[in-house]
């Protein structure tokens, strides 16, 4: 397994590169393979962690104080170009490329957009551990996702914070029972020391469907992106080895 | 939300929206509001259907139209605009604008420009029809298409070709190939008499393919209108079949996704959050006051809808949502489409647009159709406005009838810093819609949007 930052040579755009990618070299590997794009969100409370997750995944960089998302979100403090981040997983056969969305700040105050949700194909509700509320809210996300989202949505439910595990006041057992009940994965993770968290996206990667089309989401690759060239027919925005 | 911004933007309607975003990039603090707890304002998109048969007070839908609450989503359109406080919100109030983007027009430059295309995907629009004469044709574009239109006799048709053939090579900043024409100073009307043209092909070329709603433009100066042909021509050149599109899941992505970019650039956003004032200090908006509690700002920017003492209606407009369970007759079965009828082929003074839009756009359950007929209100019976419209749909399994006041802003906003929109008006694209967001940011920024502030082009290019 290894995971490793997109090639430049290979991180085009992603409507570009799902419809080239169907016999892509990979960059450091150079044997012949699958890749798979998927739409990941991440939802959860304010300040539970869920920008410093996808900074410890995509850059391998931690940020003791980083600031709320408001006013500076993930996406302009990791790149100054990006609408979301992309980060690749390898499994044997396929290499996975995570699209991972950001909220942006909008859950702050309930304004989220159903735009947000939709396509996604896998998601990380994220609490702290050392916050019931938080845990209560990640529930009500996980409901919010279940309706709103693609019925076949992978959901990972991520209790981060665990490197201070002496302030915990949501018990592993409990959130183990919660997440199997409702067929999530789950893990606790630490942003800070880097526990599970290229493991909680690993798991994402494996249980996700390589072999549909689109997965039934985003349109299923039905519509077209614009660009300012020619017409630009997006392949699927699920996995892409037709 | 008791901070300072630069600019409050009351409403989620697409043009809010967009104005957010420009502000955001170009660096102005913002917070955007609205009162309900969706995007896109009045009406947005309206899922599941129960709340859309509930909402016009019609018994709940049987399992027909399909199960689940994601059944039929009527995802079509955009809000509507009814000057009533919120406390007062009541049924009825939205509905929704039928409207298509051209391929080559500004909303897609905008979106393009902004990078907020990376959000939306979108379908071309499979068809574009006039009726004429009783039935409805496939609208020609060019040259080629018009010498095997049904639409005219021979001799018409090649009378008509040459007209075409001039709009093609005609460029504004190339006084040679105006042959002698000044398009600023000649009308339409005298570009019609040099190709000696009859009323028939006035009509298609002048409503059809320049996409106009009346006739006034004939006395107009001609530049306007062959810039309007231009671009549905360049439009339908761009992904073929016809020059709109529309996007996947329906209009109301496009709020969305712009509302996302002010985000990225650090806009913020409540929903479902009252206005209850704005806040005026000696004839300028100083903030907005919700409750208790008072954001202040140096700016206002809003849909009709937050200011009904500063707006006047100016007309309404008549819209009709139909549900189908099948493609709209003689159109081979398009999976959507526009179909146009010129005002004077059914003796009115506004054209009566019809737009379709289907399962294949993820707005409706599979099989299923929904058919918007439309127009701007010229008498006390307006159903009977759009019958000839109605009557071309085959039948209809249910319809949802809504007419609306259409606002003008009574001030340019420069005295009070209240920025407002108009509503958005009865033609079949965003054209209009753009130019008034691009007006407003001028009179609000003071200078036009600089698109080099974009600098997240929002692609991932790391």
């Amino acid at each position: 397994m290894c995971s490793s930052r997109a090639q430049p040579g290979l991180a085009v755009s992603g409507a570009a590169m799902a419809s080239r990618a169907g016999s892509a070299q990979r960059p450091n590997g150079g044997q012949q393979g699958k890749i798979c794009q998927f739409k990941l969100v991440l939802l959860g409370e304010s300040a539970v962690g869920k920008s410093s997750l996808v900074l410890r995944f995509v850059k391998g960089q931690f940020h003791e104080f980083q600031e709320s998302t408001i006013g500076a979100p993930l996406t302009q403090l990791l790149s100054p170009t990006a609408a979301f981040l992309t980060q690749t997983v390898c499994l044997d056969e396929t290499t996975v490329k995570f699209e991972i969305w950001d909220t942006a700040g909008q859950e702050r105050y309930h304004s989220l957009a159903p735009m947000y949700y939709r396509g996604a194909q896998a998601a990380i509700v994220v609490y702290d551990i050392q916050s019931q509320d938080t845990f209560a809210r990640a529930k009500t996300w996980v409901k919010e996702l279940q309706r709103q989202a693609s019925p076949n949505i992978v959901i990972a439910l991520a209790g981060n914070k665990a490197d201070l595990a002496n302030k915990r006041m949501v018990e592993y057992e409990e959130a183990q029972a919660y997440a199997e009940d409702n067929g999530l994965l789950f893990m606790e993770t630490s942003a800070k020391t880097a526990m599970n968290v290229n493991e909680i996206f690993l798991a994402i990667a494996k249980k996700l469907p390589k072999s549909e089309p689109g997965g039934g989401a985003a349109g299923a690759g039905s519509g077209r992106t614009l660009s300012d060239g020619d017409g630009d027919p997006r392949a699927s925005a699920g996995c892409c080895n037709k | 939300m008791d901070e300072e911004y630069d600019a409050i933007v009351l409403g989620t309607g697409l043009k809010e929206c967009i104005l957010s975003g420009l502000l955001s990039v170009s660096g102005k603090k913002v917070l955007h509001i609205d009162r309900n707890k969706y995007y896109g304002a009045e009406s947005a998109s309206i899922t599941p259907l129960e709340e859309m048969f509930e909402k016009f007070g019609l018994p709940k839908p049987d399992e027909s139209y399909g199960r689940g609450s994601r059944a039929v989503t009527v995802a079509v359109g955009y809000r509507a605009v009814q000057c009533r406080p919120h406390r007062r919100r009541g049924t009825g109030t939205s509905i929704l604008i039928p409207k298509f983007l051209m391929a080559n027009g500004q909303l897609v430059k905008l979106l393009i420009h902004t990078g907020v295309t990376r959000y939306l995907e979108f379908k071309s629009v499979e068809g574009s029809y006039v009726f004429k004469g009783g039935k409805i044709s496939k609208v020609p574009a060019d040259e080629r298409e018009a010498l095997s239109s049904d639409l005219m006799g021979l001799f018409e048709k090649r009378r008509f070709r040459n007209l075409l053939a001039y709009i093609q090579d005609f460029k504004e900043d190339d006084p040679t190939t105006w042959k002698g024409l000044d398009p600023k100073a000649t009308p339409m009307s005298a570009l019609f008499e040099k190709f000696g043209v009859d009323k028939n092909t006035i009509d298609v070329t002048g409503h059809a393919l320049a996409l106009h709603r009346d006739d006034e433009y004939i006395a107009q100066p001609m530049g306007t209108t062959i810039a309007r042909i231009k671009l549905y021509s360049e439009s339908l050149a761009r992904y073929g079949k016809s020059p709109f599109l529309y996007p996947m899941y329906g209009l109301g992505e496009l709020p969305q996704g712009f509302a996302r970019l002010a985000a990225i650039y650090g806009g913020t956003y409540m929903l479902d959050k009252p206005v209850d004032e704005i806040v005026v200090e000696n004839g300028r908006a100083v903030g907005v006051r919700s409750g208790t509690e008072v954001a202040k700002c140096k700016q206002v920017y809003c849909d009709p809808t937050y200011v009904p003492d500063r707006v006047t209606k100016s007309g309404r407009v008549v819209r009709c949502i139909c549900l189908l369970d099948h493609p709209i007759p003689n159109t081979k079965d398009a999976l959507s489409t526009q179909i146009i009828i010129p005002q004077k082929q059914v003796g009115r003074n506004s054209d009566i647009y019809i737009s379709l839009v289907s399962y294949t756009h993820q707005v409706a359950a599979k099989g299923w159709f929904v058919a918007m007929v439309s127009t701007t209100v010229e008498t006390d019976n307006p159903e009977a406005e759009i019958k000839p419209g109605l009557e071309l749909l085959g039948p209809i399994k249910q319809k949802f009838l809504t007419v609306n006041d259409h606002f003008v802003p009574n001030e340019d906003g420069t005295e009070s810093q209240v920025f407002i929109s108009s509503s958005y008006d009865a033609t079949s694209h965003f054209e209009t819609t753009c130019l008034d967001v691009l007006d407003i940011f001028r009179r609000g920024f003071g200078c036009d949007f600089d698109f080099s502030k974009v600098t997240h082009t929002l692609e991932d290019d790391q």
